[in-house]
């Protein structure tokens, strides 16, 4: 044995090490693989030996051969065994030799499951530190589930070294094992608050991946991280945490408004570029996820742009990139700002570094106007000339021709510059983007009818020129355009000035060298032709010599090995051969073989198929019949494949079919299309004839010289366009200047003073000539855009994970003692170890059915907070209080939640919800709930938890079903409304559940009102404002706390008046009723001396202000409007006007809206939650006025009632006893207005107090009045 | 997260590669020609930041590169991670090796790879940013280089006497390559 060791080190000393191997392969540079090969011999011998300094030595040698190339997955157990040294030396090159070449497949990686977990306990902190390193690089989910305990330990670990690293490996042990996500969240987020900031950097790290992926789950540590950012020095941590804002803003625009000021001051602050620059991108989401309809924000927008032009300049190319980068995302919602900085991207068209270039070019994508649409393209066209390799010059071609066809050809004012520019496309040399191009005019030709006669005239000189395209081998890409320019051609052939000189062209000899599927193309169309030439003149000069033609060229297409190209050309072969017979027994048939060809084809929109709804009672999934047999579909299908084959060969080509017959079937087919529902007729009458003005006239037929096809003699045409368009613009123009003028004398100055200040707007510029785009098809009954983007292989979905629910026994991560005895336990062992465990659960269950039942209540509570669950779950995007989704996995352990006291849970919510109410919002929760509205919320999941089985049985709920069913007919936003509005206010209850659980039992809390007797009908406060033919809008007024309002941009401007003026938010929602577009809607009032329109800074008291979007037909949007009051004891009227433009295809008309906005005394009133205590104390002082009203012939049920006062005149109910309540609400300037509701029968007798009495008086009007409708 | 670190010379010889996810080595090679093809043909007075490596990643991860002297560093990013703040990473990285090697070169780089990758174990773990204070790495790496001269090291000195002495081969040994501007400048940056 001793002998051995010293063999075994005696042999060691001629061994090479990793410097001899490296020295050795330089050294042997010619036969650098044979050498190498040796020296794997040579390793190999080594692995074999006993000594481990030997192995190491080896291994070491390996990893460098890894980086070189080499598998050597094959030593997978040597570095095992390398890696279980008691030696670091060792112990650190099998590690790292594992992390560099084990994977998920690795077998061997389970030998390492417990040297693994002995290294995470050893004593000294470099062998854990190795381990966790090289762990993090392997991990597999066997790995993860079974030392996630001990990597959780070790984020407690005393030294900061160790703690730091387990803290980052827990993402990757989250990847792999996301159950260990719950009971290692509370650790990881006490993490954030670690004393050593390097802990603190990585648990942020983690975070900030995991939310990144689910920001959602994450908002409830919104306030952690927010204290974090305003006290951290650390950039590192700095810019994980804004980045992580960034993800977080667009679900809780709250938090937005609460980051903007910090963020700004860090922009003004920060002299580190990295920090100044995730700041602007942070603003920038919070900006995007506002809603544009507050005002205020353009100064934030100012500072980012402005920031981000200093970036753009510097010297430095990065931040020149990363510059451009950011205003990419400014464009997407803030156009306007970004455009005015044209001159600064149009200039980095020009940088020398490419990737600058590229990122310019995807700005200008959203800076294109009809305007400078063309100025725009002009300039890229100038670059492609000048481009050098093709990468770019195909980028510059592909953006050309996304920016002009963006958002459906919006910009373009005249196709016949865009068909030229097409065109100059094709003379690109070597471009992969021919089918691009292809299709550009394909898309064109057929949607814009009045553009086809022009279209077909380039076609048939590029068809005529076709040598040109075809003529280099590098060219290839590029013949695809003669696809787009044959079939445009040949469809639309009745445009063709000379058909014959077109016929010829597509029948030369040289077309047979294009790829098949184009000479079919070819070779159909030609028929096409043949059918017009026919046409236009039966049995004159042309149609004779186009027979020939045809005749005689048609049989090389015949023999071409393309079979698509053989059939087709065999046939029409046969076609002209026999209609040459008919026409020599002087038969007329040019009608017929127009006939062939009639009929047009609609575009159809890419997604349609995919939008046809199964119709009912349809199972794709079943089979028809019954299946085939496998063994007999494997005989049949090879001799299925011959007997097809065969005849084809012994097919005779030149079938005679009988003159008679052919007739026959033709009279068939024809009676069959004009029976046929489906089948499209042609109907000439309805194609536009496009006349031919003097544009097309003095196009130049391109003459390109042959050996240099580029250039062009003269002025690219393109720009010729450019020019006419200038010229007819110009015209346009003054045209209008006059026509302004006479309105203006007419209207005596005014408002028109404005409309002239600004140079010409988007809407002046009107297109060439009408172009009629037809849009793409859909099926009737489409349905709407579902996102089927989603991927479902992301391993972060496992990871959407709720973090905020307390913990079930059942989530424990498998603890180390109970996971060392199952390590090697067979397959059936496991299954009973499962079975013991769910024997177990039962017990665990009756237990915890004795504590429920001692726990009614709260059961009751948590349940109705499950509800709630639900509902937030089918309405995603409303959700805006964060940190309480449902989620995925929950079945198992419904039963352990539903035991656990969910008071954390609500604590924790309201905490966040607290946390972001002290942010000065004026933009509550319901902010987002028009926009969702859209989304309608989808009832049935509804039903479905009212028949859930762990429901109450005593609970009514068929009634609850029946109930959600009916109101599905209801308008689906109402009911939003509603939901939304009842959430809130049930939220806000349970803070007083919370506080008067110690105290009266009795009586029954408000948040508990309505969930025990029967549901509420939907409930709407939104009136009619205004209607007519083209829009409705109507109104509601948002009751907003004075806190809400001291908004920090605004506090400046209203604070000054805060005492004695208040504001209203009102909210309008402008539905678009008509077919047309409507757009330029701007909404004014006729200020009173009480109350007045806010408008921005700036604008004079009459202006008007613009709605903030426009609206498409059907659509409908909501905007907000803030109005300033003096009184309030008051209701008042306000008169106002809406104006707007309606846009149709070919006119534009301006329609005005007078309507009368009707505040009510209610429209005052916020819903304030009052604690009963507060509210006896209110009621002693003796400071509130009395009044009473009695209500008659209510036959509603009192809960019902109270919600109706509850909603439609924002009160909180303080406290109920059986049918008698005390209910609160305060006025915007702070009167409190206290109600005791009390029932008997069909009476409803209301006391109320209030420190104005004026005020209550008409609030008890409005309360009357309300209950006198129903 | 970061996806892989690569170094390689001005002529794609790696010189350390480190992937966070899992790819063949046939497929870690060509990913290292390809990246290589895109880095070396541009200029250095042009951005560091480059799209467009379609075996890695995808539309959401950029290459993030520095030069220097005969080495690119270059590391594979996704949108997580700051731009700017990985530019810097790499300079900490950079100045670490060089406080390490003292003046690192190439040449140490490809005689240590080993040592390089225990000192980018310090730096970035997993793929996400472990340590970005350059004293604190370089403590760490000592530290954990005493321990392995507390047990001998890897190589003994008898062994290396030993091989001394079978690499007879002298003329051709590597120490003879005339290096020239080989050393790796490390310019001083601008504190992050």
């Amino acid at each position: 044995m001793a002998l051995k060791i010293v063999k075994g080190s005696i042999d060691r000393m001629f061994d090479k090490n990793l410097q001899d191997l490296v020295r050795g392969i330089r050294n042997h540079k010619e036969e650098e693989a044979k050498y190498i090969s040796t020296c794997i011999d040579e390793i190999k011998q080594e692995l074999k030996q006993d000594n481990i300094a030997v192995k190491a030595n080896a291994v070491c040698k390996l990893t460098y051969l890894q980086m070189l190339g080499y598998d050597v997955s094959w030593a997978a157990f040597n570095i095992v065994e390398v890696m279980s040294s008691s030696k670091f030396t060792y112990k650190r090159i099998g590690y790292l030799a594992a992390s560099q070449c084990f994977h998920e497949s690795t077998d061997v990686i389970m030998l390492t499951t417990n040297q693994i977990r002995k290294d995470l306990s050893s004593p000294n902190q470099y062998d854990t530190g190795v381990a966790l390193t090289g762990l993090s690089c392997f991990v597999t989910p066997d790995l993860a589930r079974d030392l996630a305990n001990d990597i959780m330990t070790l984020m407690s670990h005393t030294k900061p070294y160790i703690r730091k690293k387990a803290v980052l490996i827990m993402y990757k042990v989250f990847l792999k094992y996301p159950e260990s996500l719950r009971p290692a969240f509370p650790r990881l987020k006490e993490k954030l608050e670690d004393p050593d900031p390097g802990v603190q950097s990585a648990a942020v790290n983690v975070i900030c991946e995991l939310a990144r992926r689910n920001p959602k789950n994450y908002l409830s540590l919104a306030p952690l991280f927010f204290k974090l950012m305003t006290s951290s020095t650390n950039n590192w941590v700095l810019i994980k945490i804004i980045k992580l804002f960034g993800a977080l803003t667009p679900l809780e625009p709250r938090l937005g408004k609460k980051l903007i000021e910090p963020l700004t001051n860090l922009i003004h602050s920060t002299s580190a570029m990295s920090l100044l620059y995730e700041c602007v991108n942070t603003v920038i989401a919070v900006l995007i996820s506002l809603s544009s309809g507050m005002p205020n924000h353009s100064a934030s927008i100012q500072l980012c742009v402005q920031k981000l032009r200093i970036l753009i300049e510097d010297s430095d190319q990065n931040l020149k990139y990363l510059g451009l980068l950011a205003m990419s995302k400014i464009l997407k919602t803030h156009p306007k700002s970004v455009q005015s900085h044209k001159d600064l991207i149009l200039q980095c068209l020009d940088d020398k570094d490419e990737s600058i270039r590229l990122r310019a070019l995807d700005l200008l994508y959203g800076m294109v106007s009809k305007k400078n649409l063309m100025e725009i393209v002009k300039k890229l066209m100038l670059h492609v000339d000048k481009a050098e390799g093709t990468t770019y010059r195909d980028e510059l071609l592909t953006k050309i021709i996304d920016i002009c066809s963006q958002s459906n050809y919006q910009y373009i004012t005249n196709f016949e510059w865009y068909i030229s520019i097409l065109v100059e496309l094709t003379r690109l040399e070597g471009t992969r983007h021919g089918h691009l191009i292809a299709s550009q005019m394909l898309d064109v030709a057929i949607r814009v009818k009045a553009i086809r006669g022009f279209a077909v005239a380039q076609m048939a000189t590029l068809l005529d020129n076709a040598h040109l395209l075809t003529g280099n081998v590098q060219r290839k890409g590029i013949c695809e355009v003669l696809y787009a320019a044959a079939w445009i051609c040949g469809e639309f052939s009745e445009h063709l000035e000379n058909p014959m000189q077109t016929l010829e062209a597509m029948l030369r000899p040289k077309v047979a060298t294009l790829p098949g599927h184009i000479q079919a193309v070819y070779v159909q169309n030609a028929a096409k032709l043949f059918a017009t030439v026919l046409k236009s003149g039966e049995g004159s000069a042309d149609s004779t010599a186009a027979q020939e033609m045809m005749i005689e060229r048609l049989p090389l297409f015949v023999q071409s090995a393309n079979l698509e190209v053989q059939e087709r050309a065999s046939c029409i072969l046969q076609l002209v051969k026999y209609i040459q017979k008919l026409q020599q027994k002087d038969v007329e048939i040019a009608e017929e073989v127009i006939a062939l060809f009639a009929g047009e084809l609609n575009p159809v929109a890419p997604k349609a198929q995919k939008k046809v709804p199964v119709p009912e009672g349809l199972d794709l999934d079943a089979w028809i019949n019954e299946p085939p047999s496998e063994s007999e579909s494997e005989d049949e299908q090879p001799r299925a494949i011959f007997s097809k084959e065969e005849p084809k060969y012994s097919r005779p080509r030149h079938t005679e079919v009988d003159e008679k017959e052919l007739a026959k079937r033709r009279e068939v087919r024809k009676q069959e299309q004009a029976s046929n529902p489906f089948y499209i007729k042609s109907s000439p009458s309805s194609q536009k004839v496009y006349q031919e003005g003097s544009g097309v006239e003095h196009i130049p037929v391109v003459q390109i010289d042959l050996t240099v096809p580029l250039k062009v003699p003269g002025l690219p045409m393109s720009d010729q366009y450019v020019k006419l368009e200038e010229e007819r613009r110009q015209k346009d123009r003054a045209d209008k200047k006059k026509e302004k003028k006479k309105r203006k004398e007419k209207r005596g100055g005014g408002r028109g003073k404005k409309h002239d200040s600004c140079p010409e707007s988007e809407e002046d510029i009107t297109p060439a000539h009408m172009v009629d785009i037809v849009t793409e098809e859909m099926p009737e009954n489409a349905l709407p855009s579902d996102d089927d983007d989603k991927d479902p292989n992301d391993p972060h979905k496992a990871l959407d994970i709720d973090l905020d629910k307390p913990l079930a026994d059942s989530e424990k991560l498998p603890v180390r003692s109970h996971r060392a005895a199952e390590v090697l336990k067979s397959p059936t062992e496991d299954v009973e170890a499962e079975r013991t465990v769910v024997s177990q659960e039962p017990k665990k269950k009756s237990s915890k059915e004795k504590k429920e039942k001692k726990k009614d209540k709260d059961r009751k509570k948590s349940k109705e907070e499950k509800k709630k669950k639900k509902h937030k779950h089918e309405d995603k995007g409303e959700d805006l209080l964060g940190g309480q989704e449902d989620e995925p996995v929950v079945q198992s352990e419904e039963t352990s939640v539903v035991a656990a006291p969910p008071t954390s849970t609500t604590s924790e919510v309201s905490d966040l919800d607290f946390w972001l109410s002290n942010a000065p919002v004026p933009s509550n929760a319901q902010e987002a709930a028009p926009v969702a509205a859209a989304a309608a919320a989808d009832p049935v999941p509804e039903a479905a938890s009212g028949a859930a089985p762990d429901s109450e049985p005593e609970e009514p709920k068929d009634t609850e079903a029946e109930e959600t069913k009916s109101s599905k007919h209801k308008k689906k936003k109402q009911k939003k409304e509603k939901e939304e509005k009842e959430k809130k206010k049930k939220k806000k209850h349970h803070h007083h559940h919370r506080h008067s659980d110690a105290g009266g039992e009795e009586s029954v809390q408000n948040g508990t009102v309505e969930e025990e007797e029967e549901p509420l009908p939907p409930m709407s406060n939104y009136c009619l404002l205004a209607e007519n033919s083209y829009i409705k809008m109507v109104f509601d007024f948002l009751s907003l706390s004075l806190k809400m309002l001291e908004d920090a941009d605004q506090v400046n401007d209203i604070q000054g008046n805060l005492q004695d003026g208040s504001q209203v938010v009102v909210s309008v929602i402008f539905e678009n009723k008509c077919e047309s577009f409507l757009k330029s809607m701007e909404f004014n009032v006729l200020d009173s001396l009480n109350s007045k329109l806010q408008r921005p800074e700036g604008s004079g008291a009459h202006d008007a202000l613009s709605v903030p979007f426009q609206l498409p037909p059907g659509v409908s949007n909501e905007a907000r409007f803030v109005f300033t009051m003096q009184s309030i004891v008051m209701p008042q009227k306000l008169k106002g006007t809406l104006t707007f433009i309606v846009k149709n295809e070919d006119s534009s008309t301006h329609e005005k809206l007078e309507f009368k906005l009707h505040f009510t005394c209610t429209s005052y009133l916020i819903t304030t939650p009052c604690y009963s205590d507060a509210f006896a104390k209110l009621l002693e002082s003796g400071d509130l006025k009395c009044s009473s009203v009695k209500l008659e012939g209510i036959s509603m049920p009192f809960h019902h009632l109270l919600a109706r006062i509850c909603f439609h005149h924002h009160f909180s109910v303080v406290e109920r006893i059986d049918s008698c309540a005390s209910m609160y609400s305060r006025s915007i300037q702070g009167h409190h207005v206290c109600l005791l509701v009390k029932t008997s029968e069909q009476t409803v007798s209301i006391d109320a107090k209030c420190d104005e009495p004026t005020l209550l008086g008409n609030v008890l009007d409005e309360i009357k009045q309300t209950f006198s409708q129903c | 997260m970061i996806k892989s670190i690569l170094i390689f010379n001005n002529h794609g010889k790696p010189r350390l590669i480190r992937f966070y996810q899992y790819f063949a080595e046939d497929m870690q090679q060509q990913i290292i020609r390809e990246i290589f093809h895109l880095v070396s043909k541009r200029d250095d007075n042009v951005c560091n930041f480059l799209e467009g490596g379609s075996l890695i990643g995808g539309s959401d991860y950029k290459l993030i590169y520095r030069h220097y002297a005969t080495l690119y560093f270059v590391f594979c990013v996704d949108s997580s991670e700051s731009e700017l703040g990985i530019l810097d990473l790499i300079q900490v990285f950079v100045e670490t090796l060089d406080k390490c090697f003292e003046n690192v070169c190439e040449l140490d780089l490809i005689f240590h790879m080993d040592k390089v990758h225990y000192i980018l174990q310090e730096v970035v773990m997993g793929g996400m940013v472990l340590e970005t204070n350059m004293n604190d790495i370089v403590a760490q790496v000592e530290l954990q280089n005493r321990m392995e001269k507390s047990e001998g090291g890897l190589s003994a000195a008898p062994a290396r006497a030993v091989s001394a002495v079978k690499n007879m081969n002298l003329p051709e040994m590597p120490r003879n390559i005339n290096i020239g501007d080989i050393n790796i400048k490390v310019p001083s940056l601008s504190p992050f």
